[in-house]
């Protein structure tokens, strides 16, 4: 296998886009993808998309955003893996380079959601569990998933709705801070204990939004990369898993045992001591749909002990100058969560809090060269996590 | 009386009779579906092909489970040589590969592991009043999915669970949910 740097990262602007189609959303990933690698379009060799869609008109996304894109005739695909989608899109590309098949590839993740009125993309969610044993009869939701989790976490380990507006606090903070964010304000804790429920004990302040964006990234070979950038960041290792589809055949919902699955096979490559993750990374975007998924990250990442998730957020300690500042971007949460984008977007913002050029008040200071993005698609029915180094 | 799939078609209908009628309406005026977003002033154009979709799932090998139903009884298999126990009931056994599957009807208490109340439903449940699904253990060692008629206040984890199956009020078909074992 040889190594894999990324050379050029892009981001579009998240939110509510009815200015743009999918193609040209993409572009803008795209374009300044391309332009931070000082590259073409005819340069990149193969594409990657991640798209979950359904809500969106296109059921072909890889060839329409690859003709408009300038990417054809290079090989495209499009990968699903729910709303992680991006990392599969990105560990795809980064097989194709590590092992010798192309030394130029583009990883991308493009969605419009809001092609589709919202009772219909909170339908197309729902139904993406196991269809037949959990939405036909019971109409269970996206955010209802993990509310199963947040009463089984709150009744067993006493965290509060509180703790859990605490990650939606600190999110939206460092989403204000961040331009392409879909939320630019900061909220306080009683707005979000204020706010509606939308599947108890979730309410509309401890979920993501419904959001287009795209994000891309250029992944090169270590001869290509040192030719192209000064500044090349590593994918030093990936680490992935899968949970059951029917959340029913798990024992336990107080966490995701695909996400420990994928930090423990993550560290393992990237000679990370698994006891004590926080000692080798400066920043991690984890996966916060929902708030009470960015406290079971914590966990199941090993940046606390099983029950004690809660107790980094009460306390602050995931903010920077905490244990590990997490989420500096705005998380899902406030920064939106374009499903198919979010992870290649993860993987843009580590790589430039790497490079220490984002924006002044959400940038982590950068000591020992490491960070990571943990993207769960589903609800722990897909998770990945990446390493990226200096 | 309309039954409950025209009950939803016409609920589902009804809230997009609205939207129809004013993209009828800017075509006769402008000659084009298309109109400006109130909200940001880009130009859409609302797409004339609408697609409404209807799966049809097979559930031929597991006839035995919708017999049961129809009988007003939940069954699980049992995978004849290894002893695996499934539900949802599957035909084939991936453990050891057998598909001589054995099919038992589940008991009918469980314990709460835990449980949500959906108050933003998808469009095909919002004609429904909230409703709780819980997940509950079974004594057979899987898990069941299904709604809980319950208060959740009431709910605590570990609470008896007593299963149903029969006609859903309001929908009538038959299927299977949880109440409070008295
Ligand atoms: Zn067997």
């Amino acid at each position: 296998m040889r190594r894999v740097a990324i050379v050029g990262v892009g981001v579009s602007k998240f939110g509510y886009r009815p200015d743009v189609s999918l193609p040209e959303l993409a572009w803008e990933a795209v374009k300044e993808a391309l332009d931070d690698a000082r590259l073409d379009s005819k340069d990149i060799e193969a594409y990657v998309v991640g798209n979950v869609g359904g809500w969106s008109s296109e059921p072909l996304p890889a060839v329409v955003v690859g003709e408009y894109c300038g990417l054809t005739p290079g090989s495209g695909i499009r990968v699903e893996a729910a709303c992680a989608s991006g990392s599969s899109a990105v560990r795809t590309a980064y097989h194709m380079v590590a092992s010798g098949e192309a030394d130029v590839v583009m990883a991308m993740g493009v969605e419009k959601m809001n092609e589709s009125p919202t009772p219909t993309v909170v339908e197309f969610i729902g139904r993406a569990g196991n269809y037949f044993w959990e939405f036909e009869n019971f109409g269970l939701t996206f955010p209802g998933y993990y509310a199963l989790h947040a009463t089984a976490y709150m009744n067993k380990y006493g965290a509060t709705e509180a703790d859990l507006c605490e990650i939606a606090v600190k999110n939206h903070y460092y989403g204000s801070l961040n331009p392409k964010a879909q939320f630019q304000k900061p909220i306080t804790l009683e707005e979000c204990l204020k706010s509606r429920y939308v599947a108890w004990p979730l309410k509309l302040y401890d979920s993501s939004p419904i959001t287009d964006g795209s994000a891309a990234v250029i992944l090169a070979s270590e001869e290509v990369a040192k030719k192209i950038t000064d500044t090349p960041v590593w994918i030093k290792a990936i680490g992935a898993a899968n949970g059951t589809s029917n959340l029913s055949k798990r024992d336990d919902f107080t966490g995701l045992e695909a996400a420990r699955l994928a930090a423990q096979r993550a560290y393992k490559r990237a000679g990370i001591d698994p006891n004590e993750p926080v000692k080798y990374l400066d920043v991690a975007e984890v996966h916060d749909c929902f708030t009470i998924a960015e406290i079971m990250a914590y966990e199941d990442l090993g940046f606390a002990k099983r029950g004690e998730g809660y107790k980094l957020a009460r306390e602050k300690q995931t903010y920077i100058g905490g244990v590990i500042p997490v989420n500096l971007s705005g998380g899902l949460k406030a920064k939106g969560h374009p499903i198919g984008a979010t992870g290649v977007a993860m993987i843009a913002e580590l790589t430039r809090q790497l490079r220490q050029e984002v924006e002044r008040g959400r940038q982590a200071p950068i000591k020992k060269g490491m960070a990571l993005a943990h993207n769960v698609g589903g609800t722990g029915h897909y998770a990945f996590v990446t390493i990226l180094s200096l | 009386m309309s039954t409950i799939i025209q009950k939803l078609r016409e609920y589902l209908d009804k809230a997009e009779a609205e939207q129809i009628r004013q993209l009828d309406q800017l075509v006769a005026a402008t000659g084009l579906p298309v109109y400006k977003d109130p909200k940001t002033g880009a130009l859409l154009w609302v797409d004339v092909r609408e697609l409404r979709l209807r799966f049809q799932l097979s559930v031929n090998r597991i006839a035995k489970f919708v017999e049961g139903l129809s009988q007003e009884r939940l069954y699980y298999t049992v995978c004849k040589r290894c002893g695996a126990k499934y539900f949802p009931p599957q035909a084939d056994c991936p453990r050891c590969k057998s598909s001589d599957v054995e099919w038992r009807e589940v008991s009918r208490e469980g314990e709460l592991i835990t449980w949500t109340v959906i108050n933003v439903k998808p469009a095909s449940f919002a004609h429904n009043k909230d409703y709780v699904v819980g997940i509950v253990k079974m004594p057979e060692g899987f898990n069941i999915t299904a709604w809980v008629d319950a208060d959740p206040a009431t709910l605590r984890p570990g609470a008896k669970m007593r299963l149903v199956v029969g006609r859903r009020p309001g929908e009538n078909y038959i299927t299977y949910w949880f109440r409070p074992a008295p």
